[in-house]
């Protein structure tokens, strides 16, 4: 079975590849590092696109991680019995809303908001970092990556919420009875005992940000460009592989989508990698939840 | 248990026995039906002629019963791909074929144009005036050379409007679109450094750091009706169904033009259209035109493999560019001209079958 997963991803490794072979051919490895996409004079480029991606995934590991980790946190430690039922229902409801929902609301309720209220404030106070300058209009990448931490926060916490369940009660135990407070318990007997687990949570949460392709292309305003301003729009690569395929008029055009996606399979599997390398790095000697 | 088991087992297999060569009797009957009377032409393309083909078939099926219409509304790249590779009967796309496209083709493809519409300018300003604009003010607006609404060039059009100090957010369809092509279209023929620097494509690259991209007509209209000061293109029915304000476009005949099925139709009327029908009708000369204006075609091969299908195709075109015009204008699609009507029946003659 575990060997299926792996014949699973070569063959659609196999196939994207296949699909791309005009494009692989015409551009080489230049598709990767040109910001070019003009069907008119069919020259592409995938670059804009893989830092649209890792740019709106980045914003939504930064607002998701300590939102979900203080969740699962105050799930398992602190919540009494009365509040975690229903507030565990309500996590695992939003996690079962259909993107293309979210990417509704997003786009009609989400976006102007934040055109009216947040931005202003961003800009205001932290108007002197280049990431909160210039115009906006409202769909743009902070909305892209704000909607995407929404989708990945239920992911994060259920996940962190059973590793942190499987800590065991003696650890907690031991601290109190070395004289530890609450938060102590929490930091050094739970936390730092869950670390790599909830390392693993965040990965999940990350794998899902990097493909979300719905409501990402509502709320991001499709306009492939590098930009350090977040209230640009831009644009990702499952989003623009979605927005392009029904209307790409030949062979190359079509094949440099095929090749998107496989730069998409590709950004993910790096992205993977690199975060197993920096556990290994960092993670120090923690001991693994037994599941 | 074992003698239970054994009773059971024998009706079931007979119920099943009989259900089954039931379920033959029907498959075969149904099938013989089809072979007898009912001919499936299968077509494939454009999202923007979806709604007059379903009103088309539907209407032609009432007088015809021995056809049947399956339409994949799946864009115009996909209609020609399938087209070329030979899945389907017929072929429609926003934009003409290309040569190279079409020099890959197995055959000779014919372009008939089914129906016609206009590109509505959409836009959100407060107080929503009704707004005079040209082709040369929009394709500087699209370029980043004019960015708010009170511009000179833009209240030079509009004398007694008020016009605020307010950023201009263009707006534009993200993915391939016909609409896209017959807007891009337009500004290339207006102006030379829109020509020069973005063309004309169902896709093109957009003028950098300018604007937002929507999915859909359906996108655009969305986005324009949210976003105060942002200007948009469509098809007139989005613009109609959202209720968001259009502008009249200048013509070349100097006349400001509202972008109504009739002055679509007198673009169609002087358009320059030659006998392949690969056309285009932006800017037309008549006085009355809309000057953002563009078919849509039909895309067939000229040899048909299969005498029935073949006739069968021909015939529903013939009806589609003559009766079923009357039709396809309720659906706010501008009706081909006579003059067109009667060369695209001469031209479906020569198809052979």
């Amino acid at each position: 079975m575990a060997l299926a997963v792996f014949v699973l991803v070569a063959l659609i490794g196999y196939e994207l590849a296949r699909g791309s072979q005009p494009a692989l051919h015409k551009f080489g490895w230049h598709f990767l590092f040109s910001s070019d996409w003009d069907p008119g004079s069919d020259n592409y480029g995938a670059l804009p696109f893989i830092f649209g991606t890792l740019v709106s995934s980045l914003i939504a590991l930064v607002i998701a991680v300590p939102i979900s980790v203080a969740t699962a946190v105050y799930l398992t430690e602190l919540a009494p019995l009365w509040v975690r039922q229903p507030l565990i229902m309500f996590i695992e409801l939003l996690a079962a809303i259909p993107s293309v929902i979210l990417g509704f609301w997003g786009l009609f309720v989400m976006v102007p908001w934040l055109h009216d209220h947040l931005f202003p404030g961003l800009r205001s106070m932290l108007g002197f970092l280049p990431l909160f300058r210039g115009p906006d209009y409202g769909p743009c990448m902070l909305a892209a990556g704000i909607i995407l931490a929404i989708m990945i926060v239920p992911i994060i916490t259920s996940v962190s919420r059973e590793i942190l369940r499987s800590v065991p009660g003696l650890q907690r135990e031991a601290a109190y009875a070395l004289g530890a407070t609450r938060w102590e318990v929490t930091r050094i007997a739970v936390l730092s005992y869950a670390k790599k687990g909830i390392f693993g949570a965040v990965i999940l949460g990350l794998g899902r940000a990097l493909g979300e392709t719905m409501a990402v292309t509502m709320v991001i305003g499709n306009s492939p460009q590098f930009v350090a301003s977040l209230f640009q729009p831009g644009s990702t690569l499952a989003s623009w592989i979605a927005n392009q395929f029904t209307e790409a008029i030949g062979d190359l055009f079509y094949s440099s989508l095929f090749e998107l996606g496989l730069v998409l399979l590709g950004v993910t599997v790096l992205v993977n990698i690199f975060a197993q390398l920096l556990l290994k790095t960092f993670a120090g000697p923690s001991v693994k939840p037994q599941h | 248990m074992n003698n239970s088991y054994k009773t059971d087992y024998t009706p079931n297999q007979k119920m099943k026995k009989i259900i089954l060569s039931l379920l033959g009797c029907g498959c075969l009957l149904a099938v013989g039906n089809g072979l007898q009377a009912q001919t499936l032409i299968n077509g494939a393309g454009s999202t923007f002629d979806y709604p007059a083909f379903t009103k088309w078939f539907e209407a032609y099926g009432e007088t015809h019963p021995d056809v049947r219409f399956n339409y994949q509304s799946i864009g115009s790249g996909g209609g020609q791909k399938q087209l070329l590779n030979q899945t389907v009967d017929f072929g429609a796309s926003d934009a003409p074929m290309k040569d190279e496209a079409m020099a890959k083709a197995p055959g000779k493809i014919l372009h008939f144009p089914v129906v016609a519409g206009g590109v509505a300018i959409m836009y959100n300003l407060p107080g929503a005036p009704k707004l005079k604009l040209d082709g040369d003010t929009l394709a500087n607006i699209y370029l980043g050379n004019i960015r708010k609404w009170n511009d000179p060039k833009i209240t030079a059009l509009n004398p007694g409007v008020d016009l605020p100090d307010l950023a201009i957010v263009p707006v534009y369809r993200t993915e391939g679109s016909g609409t896209t092509f017959i807007f891009t279209d337009y500004l290339s023929a207006i102006n030379p450094v829109w020509a020069d620097t973005v063309g004309k494509s169902t896709s093109v690259k957009w003028p950098a750091g300018i604007g937002l991209g929507a999915k859909g007509s359906e996108g655009v209209a969305g986005q324009v009706k949210q976003i105060s000061g942002a200007i948009g293109y469509g098809e007139l029915a989005y613009a109609d169904q959202s209720k968001i304000p259009y502008a009249n476009m200048k013509n070349s005949s100097g006349n400001f033009i509202s972008p109504a099925p009739d002055s679509v139709s007198a673009a169609l009327a002087t358009a320059h259209i030659p006998d392949d029908f690969r056309f285009s009708m932006v800017n037309a000369s008549g006085a009355d035109a809309y000057p953002i204006a563009g078919a849509s075609w039909v895309l067939v091969y000229q040899q048909q493999k299969s005498a029935d299908h073949g006739k069968k195709l021909v015939d529903f075109l013939k009806w589609a560019v003559t009766d079923g015009q009357k039709i396809s204008s309720t659906l706010d699609y501008a009706p081909l001209p006579d003059s067109v009507q009667q060369r695209e029946l001469s031209v479906l003659d020569t198809i052979k079958y």
